[in-house]
């Protein structure tokens, strides 16, 4: 490290100052990460070996939420399954369907904007608590969806009230904000050269074996990326269980984050939710990995080639 | 051969309107629920033209509940929306240049956090925050909704570095050896180009913020705060609500702002999506 020496003192005084300044411009995000993340984070996982109720101060009970929750706590699991459920169907349809829209979107010439803008409509008020109120009433006793199958002599459905069907309509729900990720395709399917296609055209390829040997890979970067935002978004899901169906009938759509916040802020079981966050952090971290882990198999990037 | 090719489009694009019809029919089924009769709402559900068009819901609407109107409930969301959009904007925008063009030291740890803090769930840290926010006294006001969003936004840090990227770093050096300090750069030379991404950012931190449920309930308390996501819930909850045409009404005046925002800027979204590739 001696050799950094002759570099002489005017250098040093240049490297200073960008340091310096590199550190002011960055300063609002190192306060915010330390205030707003890091510290609450580590305190999270402090509280979750406490049983802090707000009131009275947290007592250090060791792994007792923890214990509680994995051996004494139905309602923990059913939330766990409900959310994996919901993850593991509700973020496959969505990316299968989006990239499905995308391909058909992207051998349209005409009137191509328009469909994009209509589709993606539904995402851009996706989010908004009127759309889950909407879709209350879409799915209720009386709503559209039954007086549609009324209308075509199908049987209606309690589809809210059923707990078999419940999870369903809020599959259904985050299916339809396909938009996005939709979008996120379209990009990819532009980014992909001709003439691959053209060159394999040439060999005698099959629009669906250019499919599977030029399209899928060349947009597994993409997949890799939507899915893992996906999955962690899967299972923090609030607001259509809130809203929709309250986690009910007979917790069927009791997302995990729904129980998590009701433990926090009806039960004031700040603890115990605190052990439920991190729990969900480490299995989220865990797939996470496992899925990067895996990518190496079935993520082809173009870099590789060159 | 040009026949068969005529019929292939005229099927492709039939498919694609039947399906996009299907799409779109429930916001649709919810604008014209909102000018039917309260009585007649469930009646033909699926109908989508009201027998008479009844404005009246979005004036019964319109009062609310608890005396208060819903044009308190809009002026609080705009009132959040606006400055945690300014503020996460401004900030993202500084953090994303030091990111983006300074070298210094320890440098890509600190990106590491940041990409890091992108991908971690607001669940996690809900918790303690909301008991950080507690004792500092901020409950039921909207510092803990608002003041966040000042220390920056990962993901839209993450996008305006993207963009910056794309930027010469011929210009900065010109720029410098015309006698321009690194601030000076950034705000005569950088800002300047990278108000498209900070449009993207900012369109996002709107919805973002409009939509966000979950951070009013747990900290607001008084009705006169509401924004109109926590008031809508209110006012549409399945054993308080009579009159049906009034709630679809405020439904869709609450998405209102969003449908106008996303059709005057819809180019910057879709930029924006499709060169971040991320949220969604």
């Amino acid at each position: 490290m001696t050799e950094l020496k002759p570099t002489g003192p005017k250098r040093k005084k240049k490297s200073d100052y960008q340091n310096v300044t590199g550190y002011l411009f960055i300063s609002p995000f190192l306060l915010g990460f330390f205030l707003l993340t890091l510290y609450p984070i580590l305190y999270s996982l402090y509280l979750s070996f406490t049983d802090y109720d707000l009131m009275s101060e947290p007592n250090w009970i060791g792994l007792d939420n923890y214990v509680r929750m994995f051996t004494g706590d139905e309602t923990f699991w059913q939330s766990f399954k409900v959310t994996l459920m919901y993850a593991g169907v509700a973020v496959p349809f969505r990316l299968i369907f989006a990239l499905l829209v995308a391909l058909a979107l992207n051998k349209v010439v005409e009137m191509a904007g328009l469909y994009r803008t209509l589709l993606y409509l539904p995402s851009v008020v996706g989010g908004s608590i009127a759309v889950s109120i909407m879709w209350r009433q879409l799915f209720g006793n009386d709503g559209a969806f039954n007086s549609i199958l009324a209308l075509l002599g199908i049987p209606t459905h309690s589809w809210l009230g059923d707990p078999k069907t419940a999870i369903w309509t809020l599959i259904v729900l985050y299916g339809w904000q396909f938009g996005s990720s939709m979008l996120i395709f379209l990009a990819g399917l532009r980014n992909i050269p001709k003439t691959y296609y053209e060159a394999s055209s040439v060999d005698g390829a099959s629009p669906i074996k250019q499919f599977f040997i030029i399209t899928l890979p060349l947009l597994t970067p993409v997949i890799l990326f939507n899915m893992i935002m996906q999955i962690i978004q899967g299972f923090m899901a609030f607001t259509p269980s809130f809203v929709v169906t309250n986690g009910g009938p007979v917790n069927s759509t009791l997302l995990y984050v729904l129980y998590m916040y009701r433990r926090a802020f009806e039960y004031f079981d700040m603890g115990y939710a605190s052990a439920m966050a991190w729990f969900m952090l480490i299995i989220i971290a865990v797939l996470t990995g496992l899925i990067f882990k895996t990518s190496k198999h079935w993520v082809h990037y173009e870099s590789d080639n060159k | 051969m040009q026949n068969k090719k005529r019929t292939f489009k005229i099927v492709q694009h039939t498919l694609l309107i039947v399906f996009t019809l299907i799409m779109i029919y429930p916001l649709v089924w919810m604008v014209s629920s909102s000018l039917k009769e309260s009585s007649s709402v469930f009646v033909n559900a699926y109908s989508l033209i009201p027998d008479e068009l009844h404005f009246e819901n979005y004036i019964t609407g319109w009062e609310g509940f608890a005396g208060i109107t819903f044009k308190t409930f809009f002026i609080n969301s705009a009132i959040i929306a606006v400055v945690a959009t300014v503020g996460s904007i401004i900030s993202s925008t500084i953090i994303a240049y030091g990111f983006a063009r300074i070298k210094f030291r320890g440098k890509s740890i600190w990106f590491i956090c940041m990409m890091l803090t992108m991908m971690l769930p607001f669940e996690m840290v809900m918790i303690p925050q909301y008991i950080m926010f507690n004792k500092f006294g901020w409950i039921d006001t909207y510092l803990p909704l608002i003041l966040p969003t000042f220390f920056g936004i990962p993901f839209f840090i993450f996008l305006i570095m993207q963009f910056i990227r794309t930027i010469p770093v011929e210009l900065d050096e010109a720029a410098k050896i015309d006698g321009c300090s690194t601030f000076g750069i950034f705000f005569r030379v950088i800002v300047p180009l990278v108000v498209p991404a900070m449009m993207t950012s900012a369109i996002f931190s709107f919805y973002w913020r409009w939509d966000d449920f979950m951070g009013p309930l747990i900290y607001l308390s008084t009705p006169e705060k509401y924004p109109v996501s926590l008031a809508l819930k209110l006012f549409s909850d399945p054993n308080s609500v009579t009159n049906w045409g009034a709630m679809f009404a405020m439904s869709t005046l609450s998405i209102i702002p969003i449908f106008i925002i996303f059709f005057f800027f819809q180019r910057y979204i879709v930029d924006g999506i499709s060169t971040s590739g991320l949220k969604g």
